[in-house]
């Protein structure tokens, strides 16, 4: 269960010291953006040893890594934070299936170079270009250590040369094209965070139009957000109850070999045994701390 | 008759400052005093020596204090808080006597009993009348409550009332009076509006602040105590102030009315009180502009004296009727103990003020602090000073949990059955270790350089040089 995913610098050592009590089900030790070159190697450093000498266990880990480009940033950043196997690594600027493959290819290695069991440490591409997103599909089924997609829509509103607004009707589109790609993929996919971190109501809002879009979860730049979309991401208490109701409806049915059953004048069908199924993982997982 | 006097020099003259004697001064002026620095330079320029200070709380802007001490003027401090500037001096051994130390509900009583005998107190006033009639609620230099100058104006053997701005008598609205005033002098600024009050105070976004306030409000919610009749302090720090506004949606959303809000006031308490959250606001200080403004206007914002607040031989005082006090601590133990008289090199930057007060009267005293500060747990084995014994303290909140005192069973019962992460405070002080290591005991130390009383007279702990 991924509601909220935080990103934290990976240069600031306080709040690395306190990412895993923020409230996040996973946090993005970004080494990407927020770093700037000449601290590239410090926070790949910090990082590192954050996992390795922190509890991070109550919070799902992310990687955000440099992009594939001549620099290799990219791969120092797989050779320090591999062999500490956090959950996820999140290659940025993704263009195309190659380019996951060329991830995924150099996180083999450094897999085999570490003893680790190829593919333990899987992969969340981030969109934020006008060429992925119209590769997305093919991005979310270019290799067996995809588990879902991201969409990050400063980059690609500056790709698209249109203004990134908070009501983001600019990147509707994108956000629907994404979320189709992933779940025709049967992965998960993630929103761009809203970036106004004083406008709480601003992000209730967007947050809700990412839930009704399809997505799974949405990022925060700040902590200060992370409580608004776990709210909004979490089932309410009405849906876990029906969703218990469903269940006890289909095992009643199935007792008295009835096929077809309703509840409260409503046909139960397959769509809706699943989306209870949802519901009560993600109940357990809300219980058990947030990381599945 | 008249009071007025034209300057400083001359009032000292006239009150019959000598050699040896003790003064007295509030600190509602806070950071932005002038007064204490001014009458200590006409002291100086008298040649009068061997002063002996009693000042409710010394701030950085009384740092020129230290060479008043060097020149031998200055020969004794006592005071409830020090600043960390002249603190630093003071544990290194600056001044031969040891600073006394008292709380904020200890100094009063100890004035009235005759113990801590004032022979001048300078009353900073932000507006006087020529017969000392005083406010604090008026003028430029507007600083809201007088709460502790209330005991100086009623036990010093002379008083003087400073002031930069005089009007004509009476003074209607005054807080001291003029039974208990023997000269005004004017000045041109006692003080800058800057340092004060702050024009507002703000909320922490600290999303670690954010946190440990979200527990504390939750802590009271489940404490059992929040319930219509509640009364609440809390201090001015970031986190604190989170707690209260975290705190005013529950009590709104529950729609629970308290009988009082007490400090240290705040915008964020006037808030409650105009939402309806308290029945009134009981205030030995402002710390802000609004609250200054609130005093001024709201006659259910009553400003009270020190000893009406926390002293400990009044027949009754308003901690005494407290329900819960939020607070801070530089050092807390795993008895919990806490200290925040000094920093964790043992240099002294702080003073109980109403901390061992407020803690004694609560029903639930809280202690709000993060786990580790700048590479240091907050949690120790032994705090290097104590001001606020253990067994008046509750419960510590950090960021990675909840330590509740092992003799309160039932609250920390009622705490865990509302889900929140309440932890032995042993595993607390391991888990910051764990992130920390082990920091070298200090090495031994030098001679006393304070005595730290505890608000019932008797020594509590004492604070030793920490360089030569």
């Amino acid at each position: 269960m991924r509601r909220s995913l935080l990103f934290l610098p990976g240069n600031n050592p306080n709040m690395l010291a306190n990412g895993d009590i923020l409230g996040a089900d996973a946090v993005i030790l970004d080494l990407e953006d927020a770093v700037s070159p000449d601290e590239k190697d410090a926070a790949r450093i910090l990082v590192r040893n954050t996992l390795r000498y922190l509890d991070y266990s109550r919070v799902e880990v992310v990687i955000r890594i440099n992009p594939v480009d001549e620099n290799e940033f990219w791969k120092r950043d797989l050779d320090e934070v591999i062999p500490l196997k956090p959950s996820l690594i999140m290659p940025t600027k993704v263009r195309d299936a190659a380019y996951v493959q060329a991830v995924s290819a150099y996180m083999d290695e450094v897999e085999e170079r570490h003893g680790i069991p190829r593919g333990t440490v899987r992969l969340v591409p981030l969109i934020e270009t006008a060429i992925g997103l119209e590769n997305a599909y093919a991005i979310a089924t270019a290799d067996s250590r995809v588990t879902s997609l991201f969409l990050g829509a400063e980059d690609l509103t500056a790709d698209l040369r249109c203004a990134r607004t908070k009501e983001g009707s600019e990147i509707f589109s994108a956000r629907s094209r994404m979320v189709s790609a992933a779940r025709a993929a049967g992965i998960d996919v993630y929103d761009t965070p809203f970036t106004d971190v004083n406008d709480d109501e601003g992000l209730t809002r967007d947050a809700r139009l990412a839930k009704s879009l399809g997505f799974s979860g949405k990022a925060a730049i700040s902590p200060r957000h992370v409580g608004g979309i776990n709210w909004v991401f979490s089932p309410t208490r009405q849906e876990i109850d029906y969703a218990y109701e469903v269940l006890a409806a289909i095992e009643e049915a199935k007792a008295q070999g009835k096929g077809a059953i309703s509840l409260y004048g409503k046909m139960i069908d397959a769509p809706i045994v699943a989306r209870a199924r949802q519901v009560l993982d993600m109940e357990k997982a809300m219980q058990g701390g947030g990381v599945k | 008759m008249s009071k007025l006097v034209k300057s400083l020099e001359e009032v000292i003259q006239l009150a019959g400052l000598r050699d040896g004697m003790t003064i007295s001064f509030h600190h509602h002026l806070r950071n932005g005093d002038f007064v204490l620095n001014a009458v200590l330079e006409a002291v100086a320029r008298k040649g009068i020596r061997d002063i002996n200070i009693n000042a409710s709380s010394l701030f950085d802007a009384h740092a020129p204090l230290v060479e008043h001490i060097k020149n031998g003027v200055v020969t004794g401090l006592e005071c409830s808080y020090m600043g960390g500037r002249l603190g630093r001096a003071i544990s290194q051994g600056v001044l031969e006597k040891p600073v006394v130390f008292r709380s904020h509900g200890g100094r009063p009583a100890a004035i009235e009993s005759g113990e801590a005998h004032i022979d001048i107190a300078f009353i900073a006033a932000p507006t006087a009348d020529p017969m000392g009639n005083c406010s604090g609620k008026y003028g430029p230099s507007a600083c809201g409550s007088l709460g502790y100058a209330f005991a100086d104006a009623a036990h010093a053997d002379k008083v003087v009332v400073v002031t930069d701005n005089l009007v004509s008598y009476p003074l209607a609205d005054f807080s001291i009076s003029e039974t208990q005033v023997d000269y005004v002098v004017t000045m041109d600024k006692i003080g800058d509006p800057a340092g004060i009050v702050s024009g507002t105070t703000r909320i922490t976004r600290d999303p670690v602040g954010l946190i440990m306030a979200d527990y504390a409000a939750r802590i009271i919610r489940h404490s059992g105590l929040l319930k219509d009749g509640f009364s609440f302090q809390t201090g001015a720090g970031g986190a604190s102030l989170a707690a209260a506004k975290y705190l005013k949606d529950i009590m709104l959303e529950e729609k629970v009315t308290g009988s009082f809000g007490m400090g240290g006031i705040t915008g964020y308490l006037v808030d409650m009180l105009n939402a309806g959250c308290f029945e009134a606001l009981m205030d030995v200080q402002c710390f802000d502009l609004d609250a200054v403004e609130s005093i001024r206007a709201n006659p259910r914002h009553r400003e009270v004296t020190a000893a009406h607040y926390a002293s400990p031989t009044a027949k009754s005082a308003i901690v005494n009727s407290l329900d819960v006090v939020i607070l801070g601590a530089t050092q807390i133990d795993t008895d919990f103990n806490v200290n925040v008289h000094t920093d964790s090199t043992g240099n002294i930057m702080g003073g109980s003020g109403g901390h061992s007060d407020t803690a004694a009267g609560a029903k639930l005293s809280m202690i709000i602090a993060p786990l580790v500060r700048a590479r240091l747990s907050v949690l120790v084995d032994r705090v290097l000073c104590i001001t606020t014994p253990g067994k008046t303290v509750d419960v510590l909140v950090t960021q990675r949990g909840i330590a509740v005192n092992p003799t309160r069973a039932e609250l920390r019962n009622r705490l865990k059955d509302a889900g929140l992460p309440v932890v032995d405070i042993h595993d607390l002080q391991r888990l910051a270790n764990g992130i920390t290591g082990i920091p070298a005991p200090l090495s031994a130390q030098g001679r006393v350089v304070a005595d730290v009383f505890y608000r019932d007279g008797s020594r509590i702990d004492q604070i030793r040089q920490t360089s030569r």
